[in-house]
């Protein structure tokens, strides 16, 4: 209950200060590094696949480790590198855009992190420990049931415990978001980013669990002999795919959502205009929340659902473009007649609209079922939905991150280098995937290791892969431009971009406790209307008084770290019983921190008026 | 959170609803009905993997052999009586009158224990008597993996309202544990009406086929 706030030095105790951490800000930077390697991990992945395709019989990889690259590819990519470094804008941004001090839940916030980051290594572990899995990031039964080695027990465990730290991340912010906002900040005066992050958070409430059963009833069928997907003993492997499609479906909405509503902010933003159409944004992003759990068996048309079942997906799958076509044309009525100044990250918001819109065609092709039998399993879809992720939320993350890299770190990234990492990689994607429509649709399958000569898909290929070195290139010349930025640490004032929502109201990077006094909201994007209509900066809605705050906590990191070790224990008890003491020891190590968390008290502490007046923490 | 919240609420005071009284509280209570919708989403997968795998029993024995409605019958309105005692102690709990609201959670605790106990029993005599066991067939896997999460949930929620009650029983009742056992409670309830829907999915409709 002390003013403890004395800032200790040293690399240890900067380190402890990150592994203990329950600041949002703090949490969002260790979701960006961890995302980020993981995003390099994927991306170095890519590169391998697409360079055992420059031509036809190549032997580049082995097809067994073409498999297991293919697999960890997509599910290294959609787990462990866009989840989190979405949940890197969230953490920074959602708390400031509605005016909270803090979010909900501080202490879920670092555990959601430590699940996360601790899954994604058991699932790494993998390379390490005798083969990854190799049954796609499907993990279609029997493919999966069957596969053998330990590979698709680490995708299991992983997973698991990773999605755990989702879901936690998830209630965390719809909390923030319906109980922690600034007075005056009604819904429908909430940024459009936040707008979506809530959204996106109830699509994370109702898919997850999806995916945690079908993982379960997987692990059991793996590690402990039941049956659920064996049909010799009576299973079903048409659940697996049920199961996870009622979660993979809204999980690509969980991802290019937030995206939507962070275009939305930069196309306002950098067009100096209220978005156009506010409310019908708002609208149909809650549309698109709502379809994207009505759809799931259009990725099952060629299951064997049955004409009704095919038709009425096929519908209801299509009945999404209309509105994610209002989101278009608002984004372009907002630019039309504003004045538009083109910084990085509305370069790749501008970049974003026709290329998302051209994955979004290619969508309502596949949603047609019975086309879908001839594009079914090809690189048809392959490019589809690389249009639509990368196109959607890789360009949507280089945009956010490059717009709240000045609120992260307190500096700016070079807008030169910004522009020179954007055109290879703008140039790259549309030669990597264009192609691949064509070469889906010349009958080229996907999954496959090699193709044959004499078929034309060589130049095809050839392309493609060109495409992703351009990519590469992008990439590096991104990060050569953090690192150049980190080096020379330019301080920036709390406004470099003239902007328009809450989080440009306070300083860069902001203090710890982020509104010295909660703000006063009189309209949308409140900090333009005090710019507009009154002197510039937030009226405060309290008095100056004490700011209470959560104390740092070394237990998340025990809990996951607990799990992590059980999950080996599982996995490896199918060799050898004894390994099942793994197992325990790494339950009892959660389960004991579950219970230090319960019995101690955990008040937090204030800091002071009087400090605070003096300017306390605010570096 | 303060000192002020630590400090002992007693019958005649305010404020009416503890659990709600703080930033803290509402946003435990909110927070958890949002976990338990996803608990829903969660049993409902577990329920419908369940309805498609029950008749897929192999050579084993069909439901409507395996299932004696007796004791599943006792079972139920043991644990239908633990969530109206539940109901008491947070009746107390509003009163703010300590004391009796950790007797009944304690009566709830029992309760559980006693259907706990029961459900052991059940299984034992499934797998020693009837050879259904958790390997025989898909619906040995999906029965146990439906009953049997709730199970660990029954066992997960008794843990911690065990917690709940050694934990405060010398301080009594305050701002900053009220919404625990509020929470607590709703925990149970949602168990409950977890267990009304496998009574109906997997029993009586295992019984009529």
């Amino acid at each position: 209950m002390s003013t403890a706030y004395a800032q200790k030095n040293g690399f240890f105790a900067g380190l402890w200060d990150y592994l203990t951490t329950v600041d949002h800000k703090k949490i969002a930077i260790l979701y960006l590094i961890a995302g980020g390697f993981f995003f390099l991990v994927g991306g170095i992945e890519a590169m391998l696949i697409r360079i055992q395709l420059i031509q036809p019989d190549n032997e580049f990889v082995s097809a067994g480790l073409y498999n297991q690259l293919l697999t960890m590819h997509g599910t290294t990519m959609i787990f462990l590198a866009a989840m989190p470094l979405i949940f890197t804008l969230m953490n920074i941004a959602v708390p400031l855009q509605i005016g909270a001090r803090d979010v909900a839940f501080p202490f879920l916030n670092s555990l959601g992190f430590w699940l996360f980051f601790f899954g994604g290594v058991l699932l790494n572990c993998s390379w390490f420990m005798g083969g990854a899995p190799d049954a796609g990031w499907t993990a279609y039964a029997p493919l999966s049931t069957t596969s053998p080695g330990h590979g698709v027990d680490f995708y299991v465990m992983g997973l698991q415990i990773s999605g755990a730290g989702t879901l936690i991340g998830g209630i965390n912010f719809l909390v923030t978001i319906i109980n922690m906002r600034a007075p005056g900040m009604t819904y429908m005066r909430m940024p459009l980013f936040t707008w979506s992050s809530l959204v996106t958070s109830v699509l994370i409430l109702f898919a997850f669990p999806a995916l945690t059963v079908g993982l379960f009833l997987m692990m059991f069928d793996r590690l402990f002999g039941a049956n659920f997907f064996d049909p010799s003993m009576g299973g079903n492997h048409v659940i697996w795919e049920h199961l996870f499609w009622i979660f993979g479906h809204p999980e690509v909405y969980i991802l290019v959502l937030p995206l939507f509503g962070l275009f939305s902010d930069i196309i306002s933003t950098f067009s100096k205009k209220r978005l156009f159409g506010y409310s019908a944004m708002v609208f149909a992003t809650v549309l698109i929340g709502f379809l994207g759990f009505m759809v799931w068996a259009h990725h099952m048309f060629t299951t064997g659902l049955g004409p009704v079942a095919n038709s009425i997906f096929a519908i209801a799958t299509m009945a999404i473009a209309v509105p994610t076509g209002i989101k278009i044309f608002n984004w372009l009525f907002t630019m039309w007649g504003g004045s538009i100044r083109m910084t990085v990250p509305m370069l790749w918001t501008v970049a974003f609209i026709p290329s998302f819109t051209l994955g979004g065609f290619g969508g309502v092709m596949l949603a047609a079922a019975a086309a879908d039998y001839q594009y079914h399993d090809t690189y048809f879809v392959v490019a589809h939905f690389h249009y639509v992720i990368v196109g959607g939320v890789v360009f949507g993350l280089f945009a956010g991150l490059t717009y709240w890299w000045p609120k992260m770190f307190g500096t700016m990234l070079n807008e030169k280098m910004g522009k020179l990492a954007f055109w290879p990689f703008f140039v790259g994607f549309h030669l990597t995937f264009f192609i691949q429509h064509f070469l889906g649709l010349m009958g080229m399958p996907r999954r496959y290791w090699k193709f044959q000569p004499d078929q034309g898909l060589e130049i095809g290929n050839l392309v493609s892969t060109l495409g992703a070195f351009l990519m590469a290139i992008g990439t590096i010349i991104f990060l050569i431009n953090v690192v150049m930025t980190t080096m020379k640490g330019e301080k920036v004032s709390g406004d470099p971009w003239d902007a328009r929502t809450l989080e440009w109201s306070i300083p860069s990077p902001p203090p710890f406790y982020n509104f010295t006094q909660t703000p006063l909201v009189r309209g949308l994007d409140a900090l333009w209307v005090e710019k507009r209509h009154g002197n510039g900066k937030m009226t405060p809605a309290e008095p100056l008084g004490d700011i209470h705050m959560p104390n740092n906590s070394f237990i998340p990191f025990m809990m996951s770290l607990g799990l992590f070790i059980a999950g080996f224990g599982f996995i490896y008890q199918v060799d050898d019983s004894s390994f099942l003491i793994l197992a325990i020891a790494g339950m009892a190590i959660t389960l004991l921190s579950m219970f230090v968390r319960s019995v101690k008290d955990d008040l937090g502490y204030h800091i002071h008026k009087e400090d605070l007046e003096k300017g306390a923490g605010s570096e | 959170m303060s000192a002020e919240e630590l400090k002992q609420l007693k019958p005649g005071q305010s404020p009416h609803e503890p659990e709600k009284a703080t930033l803290e509280g509402k946003n435990k209570f909110l927070g958890f009905w949002f976990f338990l919708g996803g608990e829903t989403v969660l049993f409902a997968s577990l329920f419908g993997t369940y309805l498609a795998l029950k008749d897929s029993n192999l050579d084993g024995k069909p439901a409507e052999e395996l299932f004696g409605l007796e004791l599943v019958f006792i079972m139920t309105m043991i644990l239908l009586t633990s969530s109206l005692t539940s109901v008491y102690a947070i009746y107390h709990m509003k009163n703010l009158d300590f004391q009796k609201m950790q007797l009944w959670m304690g009566i709830t605790v029992l309760l559980g224990l006693s259907f706990l106990g029961l459900e052991i029993f059940e299984f034992y005599e499934y797998v020693h008597h009837d050879g259904h066991t958790f390997t025989s067939s898909a619906f040995g896997s999906a029965f146990y993996t439906l009953v049997g999460f709730h199970g660990a949930h029954v066992a997960f929620g008794l843990l911690w309202i065990v917690t709940l009650i050694i934990r405060n029983a010398r301080r009594g009742l305050n701002l900053y544990n009220a919404p625990k056992y509020y929470v607590a409670s709703l925990y149970w309830h949602f168990i409950d009406v977890v267990w009304v829907f496998i009574f109906t999915v997997v029993y009586l409709m295992g019984k009529v086929g």
